[in-house]
């Protein structure tokens, strides 16, 4: 009863047999592709800590099926930094010290990437409001909205 | 002069989360692994009749169901409690129930299967025949004599009953009072939400019979002792408990759960390695809560505004079990703190810990010290405005001087150092309090509710001395230990009994090491979180890890350092006293010489040829030592928070925030300030949002995070932090703790501003949180 899909998955051409049509983007990306970068924090697509890109657009992959990925470019955190070195997102967290446990980083990463897309003067306020739906329980998010302004300058 | 400790270092643990390489729990496999999923209660009160499993266990891919008693008769025991105060009597309490449920969330069944889904649908297809049971909610309200039962041996459903202080000299302040203020507050129930969900993973070795249990734990060996020695029964030298990378845990993840005695218990029963992962519904009904105290305060002062009493009644709800520690938290870690930063004389503290049909409530950051800071400085702040005093004066009229350290309170404990007036001088310089004060009589004058709020609080840290913590109920020592492991080339590996879940120990720790041993700091790697690999630790919690871990590496270090000193002595002709470590060159050289001495490589290698060493020196180059504090350590704060208030709406916004901390010395300043701001925010979200609601029916309405309001980025202003720093005797290293500060202080700071806001209406006091729906409620009785 499963379906076949092909994705595009961090510049990897996949192509995946017998996928559930209820299983998520998520679990696909983490079981199926074994890349556990992209964490579930939350069952209601409040904490963002599974945010993807596909398609060029960051969304929370626990609210995609994995069949509605199909024909799509994901990319996810494993993607980001090519042969170790880490992108200006990656980069200005550690810079700035944007996380403590680490469980949201990935999330906020690739949310962050996109919220500081193609406006390198973002404002604080921007960066706040744009990160609602991304919730970071140990640093109340300082260093998070610092890290994404530096690196919005660095992007530019 | 230290090259390392005092300076801020980006965290050398951060690449791999940066990368998503974190070695989570949820993120390990192991070859042929199965899911467990289990069936929980939907009520908060029921006899379980029977339970159907057979349509379960004929959908494909399902490979087992087991019932609590399944988990009996195969020898699992009992959840124990490790901190009985006296006369405390503890509740049953099995890892999976075998015939009642007493909170929504209870374990009632576990699915194994092949897949996590068809776990997730078998547990639709179990069949549980529940006899619905009428429950009993409310802290105070339980105890009540019609209230329903919980536990048959536990009678008015109180567990436990404790007190401290100097009654008589109580009693005799408010005989002699001048002014005495009352108040009646909720410290309401909060859910930790840790944004990593708990999970386990357990893999047997059916040849060796030996267990490995992967779980995300903020103390694995604690777990391993327990696992072994009362809940699953393996010993524990065949028990190795891993605790990885663990996504926050803000006391949470201290307790001994249900799912690290099952998970481990399957895995050797079907002979499969096997894992479970909390849905954020689970967590929501299964992680210990926090906080949830109904208290009546009452404050004696004399005409001149010195307070010389405090009498403090608190109900603790803690829920349908006692969790690891529950006993602990409203006891000798928050009675212990209501002298708070002054001088009382006459304090007595009296605590009843109650059982409700709700969660288990234990530890959850700051664990006792916010709900004392919560109550103290809430009747600090109606002291002040009887006394018609400003909220800073008030409190520098009571605060105690910073020649009378150490000083002893009337309730145990023995405050280590402290500076308390400079506290207020360095906020008032920070904040512009002269300023604020004006602009707050401005906007009064256009009829806005603006308010700022103050606030001066204690915090013990870094459990603790063994003897005392035994006096007071645990059963357990509270010491650390550190291992310094210098390898043959040079290269270092710490092994410490803390863990790190957020804290950044793997940088801090090495910082202390490089100092110590006079190496780069790219050259000690800190390992934490493995029973296998660390010796016997207690894990981290109660702002410990440094005070009490950092020291114990300290201490190790400083072995090794005289180790190498008599090494490279012998091997240069010269005596020990004129070997030194050289900063410069980073070699080990003797004073007065011209030549480069011997590197640290080269005596370390010395050490484990073993070809020249003095006669009474043994090979081989490493030290273990275990530090059990002389004492807690006791950090403080003043913090200062400025609201506006919406009339018409209610709506509370935060506009700004200062907080002066005293936390000792500072090994990291960016990773301090880190912990203070986050902490800030998770206070705030106790006064502003956050709120574990449960119904009448011990229904918990707030089950997710669609309903429960989780601190946001879009509703916090910049929080602006300084310091001040007077060294804690108590440890080598002067440092007191960090990581709950913030929390402590920030939830009573944004109290205090909010009622301030609200007092030209004659509003003295609001419960928590202030959503806007309570507040508009209290402007409209209050119009």
């Amino acid at each position: 009863m499963g379906v076949s899909i092909s994705l595009n998955i961090n510049g990897e051409a996949r192509s995946l047999d017998n996928v559930e049509p209820r299983l998520l983007l998520v679990d696909l990306i983490r079981e199926e592709l074994g890349l556990t970068g992209t964490n579930i924090g939350c069952d209601t697509s409040q904490c963002g800590a599974c945010t993807v890109h596909m398609d060029g657009l960051a969304v929370k992959s626990c609210t995609v099926l994995a069949v509605q990925a199909d024909g799509s470019d994901v990319v996810t955190i494993e993607g980001m930094a090519e042969d170790g070195q880490l992108t200006a997102m990656q980069q200005a967290f550690w810079d700035e010290h944007g996380l403590q446990c680490g469980f949201c980083t990935p999330g906020m990463i690739m949310a962050g990437v996109k919220l500081v897309e193609g406006n390198p003067d973002i404002s604080d306020e921007e960066i706040r409001h744009g990160l609602e739906g991304n919730i970071c329980r140990c640093t109340g998010y300082q260093n998070i909205v610092k890290a994404m302004k530096v690196a919005a300058q660095a992007a530019a | 002069m230290a090259k390392f400790v005092g300076k801020s270092f980006k965290r050398v643990e951060d690449p791999r989360f940066l990368q998503g390489q974190g070695k989570y729990v949820s993120n390990l496999q192991r070859p042929g692994m199965a899911y467990v999923a289990i069936a929980r209660s939907p009520h908060a009160h029921a006899d379980i009749k029977g339970i159907d499993a057979s349509a379960a266990l004929e959908l494909d891919g399902v490979v087992a169901v087991f019932t609590g008693q399944d988990l009996i008769d195969g020898g699992v025991g009992q959840l124990p409690c490790g901190w009985v105060v006296p006369d405390c009597k503890i509740p049953e309490r099995w890892p999976v129930v075998p015939d009642r449920a007493r909170h929504v969330g209870d374990a009632v069944a576990v699915v194994v299967a092949d897949n996590p889904y068809v776990a997730e649908d078998a547990l639709e297809l179990i069949e549980v025949d529940y006899e619905p049971l009428p429950v009993s909610m409310g802290a105070r309200a339980t105890t009540e004599y019609r209230a329903q039962q919980l536990h048959a041996e536990i009678p008015n459903n109180t567990a436990y009953s404790w007190a401290l202080g100097d009654e008589d000299g109580m009693r005799r302040a408010f005989a002699e009072a001048a002014h005495v203020v009352e108040l009646d507050l909720i410290n309401q129930r909060l859910i930790p939400n840790a944004m990593e969900p708990r999970a386990c993973m357990a893999e047997w070795d059916d040849t060796m019979e030996e267990m490995t249990v992967w779980t995300t734990s903020q103390n694995p060996h604690p777990i391993r002792l327990l696992l072994s020695g009362f809940t699953l029964g393996i010993p524990e030298n065949k028990l190795r408990v891993i605790s990885p990378d663990v996504g926050g845990g803000f006391g949470s993840k201290i307790f001994h759960y249900p799912e690290e005695i099952i998970v481990p218990w399957v895995a050797r029963a079907i002979n499969r390695p096997a894992k479970w992962v909390a849905t954020r519904s689970e967590s929501f009904m299964t992680d210990s809560q926090g906080r949830d105290h109904v208290t009546n305060v009452r404050m004696a002062m004399d005409a001149t505004g010195t307070i010389t009493g405090l009498h403090v009644q608190t109900w603790a709800d803690q829920g349908a079990y006692l969790s690891t520690f529950a006993p602990l938290i409203p006891t000798a870690l928050s009675i212990t703190l209501f002298s708070g930063l002054y001088k009382i004389p006459g304090i007595w503290g009296e605590m009843k810990g109650t059982l409700t049909n709700t969660v288990p409530v234990d530890a959850y950051r700051g664990a006792g010290r916010p709900e004392a800071s919560y109550l103290l400085e809430r009747i600090v702040e109606k002291g002040a405005q009887k006394m018609g005093m400003d909220p800073i004066a008030f409190r520098r009229h009571n605060l105690i001087p910073a020649d009378e350290f150490p000083y002893q309170t009337p309730v145990a404990f023995q405050y280590d150092s402290g500076n308390y007036q400079g506290l207020f001088d360095k906020l008032e310089e920070i904040s512009g309090y002269g300023d604020l004060r004006e602009e707050q009589k401005a906007k009064r004058a256009e009829g806005k509710l603006w308010g700022v709020g103050v606030s001066g609080c204690i915090e013990a840290s870094g459990p603790a001395p063994s003897a005392v913590a035994g006096s007071l109920g645990s059963a357990v020592g509270f010491w650390e230990s550190g291992t310094v492991r210098v390898h043959p080339t040079g290269k270092v590996t710490a092994l410490t009994g803390s863990h790190a879940h957020g804290q950044g120990h793997e940088t801090t720790f090495a910082q202390i090491l490089a100092d110590e041993l006079n190496i780069p700091l790219e050259d000690i790697e800190v390992v934490h979180g493995d029973t296998g690999r660390v010796p016997f630790g207690m894990g981290t919690y109660g702002s410990r890890s440094a005070a009490v871990g950092g020291s114990a590496l300290v201490r190790s270090a400083t072995r090794v350092r005289e180790k190498m000193t008599k090494i490279a002595a012998h091997q240069m002709e010269s005596r020990p006293e004129d070997v030194y470590f050289d900063d410069e060159t980073g070699n080990i050289r003797v004073q007065g010489a011209t030549d480069e001495g011997m590197s640290f490589f080269e005596v370390a290698l010395a050490a484990y040829t073993a070809h020249d060493l003095p006669p009474d020196i043994e090979p081989g180059l490493e030290e273990t030592a275990f530090f059990d504090p002389s004492n807690f350590t006791f950090p403080n704060s003043a913090h200062i928070a400025v609201v506006s208030i919406d009339r018409e709406t209610g709506e509370v916004t935060l506009e700004k925030y200062f907080g002066v901390d005293d936390v000792g010395n500072v090994i990291n300043p960016l990773i301090v300030d880190g912990q203070l701001v986050g902490g800030v925010a998770q206070g705030v979200g106790q006064a502003l949002w956050e709120h574990g609601i449960y119904g009448e029916d011990g229904q918990l309405l707030t089950g997710s995070m669609m309903d429960y309001a989780m601190p946001r980025a879009d509703r916090f202003p910049q929080i602006e932090t300084d310091r001040i720093e007077t060294p804690s005797p108590t440890n080598p290293l002067g440092v007191k703790g960090a990581g709950e500060m913030g929390t402590i202080a920030g939830t009573v700071t944004v109290a205090n501003a909010v009622v301030d806001a609200l007092a030209p209406l004659g509003v003295d006091h609001v419960e928590m949180p202030f959503t806007a729906e309570r507040i508009w409620q209290t402007i409209q009785a209050h119009s």
